[in-house]
């Protein structure tokens, strides 16, 4: 199976590629809007700086076509930057506008923690269709803040937790309905968002391509929806 | 947990604080077993002498990466952005700059730009001195006058976004980690510090990852079948510690 792989120029594909040919996939790399033609499932790695990967995606008519790839609905996998990409923008780069798939915006890991966070962390994935709760591997100074995890019992106790809390963060169960059908979190200072999905959509702040096992089985159910 | 392959001319080797190298094995057989163990990322430093093996150095990293589905940092003779950017392509998520970068620190800062800081990791190999500890560059030929608590700081001001600190006194005697020098540096520093240099024991490990370390690095414990990475790592679970399985 043919699956794009979306470069800018600046990110480091290797592992990327590597996984998608452990998984029986074949990486075909697309470095220009014309070339989304006939790809009908793309990954959107993101290594780097915010402003400079939109300016890349710009620059090379991939913004509009990765809109259009999402509104047809077609499979989608963002990893790290990739992720952050579709938000509405980031800190990183004040005045850069993102892709605004998704409502909400990257802020700066708190100082009360190591940056980047750099390793392992847990995730827990309630309800996800692709996501199974596990141990995955990050590399990232910004994220999106969010509120806990969502659970059956308790999930409005914690909503109101969350909202009392840290103003700042995006709503979970207020986005969830309109944006996504469901998110995981991981916890770095508080909590954020590990992974968002919508249907065949797949968009991680962890690299799946470097969480071992529990990775190759996340892109190997990605790659089969 | 970061088992470390030391690679020369596409070999895996091991010697006492870098001299008497012997041979260790095949790098992506030892690469795939570390990792269906349980190992959490796997580090490589390039210990080849010569330009014609340093060109097997990416030759090694690109059979790894084709097996390895956990981070991968590769070190040993990364002097300019050219060095990082072939081990990079070659299939390493980070690359260890050491002699290079305390000659020119400003290559941190230009690796960090064109690469971002998460690929940038300080590999800092310290001595211990009469009042406190300095690097050590060159595979331990040369004593550099600073102040290496300092420069780890320095290091990670321009760019550096994990350090990667091996003790010169402790590496290869498996006599335990140095953990005041690992506390000294955790505690100046924001970035994951890995400990290495001197593991023998789950209780070496333990007693590092409660000195501050955010993860550790052994070598000769798991290459000489002594023990395993998941033996290990049921022994810094027994002890409470927060362990991947």
């Amino acid at each position: 199976m043919r699956v794009g792989v979306v470069t800018t120029g600046a990110a480091n594909l290797a592992s990327v590629r590597a996984a998608l040919l452990r998984a029986g996939a074949e990486p075909v790399l697309v470095e220009s809007g014309s070339a989304l033609q006939g790809i009908d499932r793309l990954v959107l790695p993101g290594v780097g700086a915010f402003g400079p990967a939109m300016a890349g995606l710009r620059e090379r008519g991939l913004d509009a076509g990765l809109r259009a790839h999402i509104d047809a609905e077609r499979p989608l996998l963002a990893i790290c930057l990739g992720l952050q990409l579709l938000f509405e923008g980031s800190d990183e780069s004040p005045g850069v506008r993102g892709l605004g798939v998704f409502p909400g915006r990257a802020q700066l890991f708190p100082t009360s923690v190591a940056v980047p966070q750099m390793g392992w962390n847990r995730v827990i994935a309630p309800g996800s269709a692709h996501m199974r709760d596990g141990w995955a591997y990050f590399a990232n100074s910004f994220r999106v803040a969010c509120g806990g995890p969502r659970s059956g019992a308790g999930a409005s106790d914690r909503a109101k937790d969350a909202s009392s809390t840290c103003a700042e963060r995006t709503e979970l169960d207020a986005c969830d309905s309109r944006k996504w059908t469901s998110a995981a979190t991981s916890d770095h200072g508080g909590p954020f968002l590990a992974a968002v999905e919508r249907g065949p959509l797949l968009a991680c702040q962890f690299h799946p391509e470097l969480s071992g096992a529990w990775g190759a089985a996340l892109i190997a159910r990605w790659l089969s929806c | 947990m970061i088992p470390c392959l030391d690679v020369r001319d596409g070999r895996v080797v091991k010697g006492v604080q870098f001299q008497n190298l012997r041979d260790a094995g095949d790098p992506v057989q030892l690469a795939r077993a570390y990792e269906e163990q349980g190992a959490d990322e796997l580090v490589i430093l390039d210990v080849s002498a010569t330009p014609e093996g340093r060109g097997h150095a990416v030759d090694t990293v690109s059979a790894v990466r084709s097996v390895l589905s956990i981070p991968l940092t590769v070190g040993g003779g990364v002097r300019t952005e050219a060095d990082a950017r072939r081990l990079l392509d070659a299939g390493a998520d980070k690359v260890a700059v050491n002699s290079a970068a305390v000659r020119d620190p400003t290559l941190l800062t230009r690796l960090a730009e064109r690469f971002g800081r998460q690929c940038v990791v300080l590999s800092l190999d310290a001595a211990r001195t009469d009042h406190g500890w300095q690097p050590v560059v060159r595979s331990g030929v040369e004593r550099v006058p600073q102040d290496a608590i300092a420069w780890a700081v320095e290091a990670t001001e321009r760019g550096a976004g994990e350090i990667l600190l091996t003790s010169w006194d402790r590496d290869g005697t498996r006599s335990g980690y140095d953990l005041p020098l690992l506390t000294a540096v955790s505690d100046a520093v924001r970035v994951p510090v890995i400990a290495s240099g001197g593991a023998d024991s789950a209780d070496h490990l333990i007693a590092a990852l409660r000195a501050g370390a955010s993860a550790v690095l052994a070598a000769s414990i798991f290459h000489d079948d002594d023990t395993t990475v998941a033996a290990l790592k049921d022994a810094l679970a027994a002890a409470g510690l927060e362990t991947r399985r």
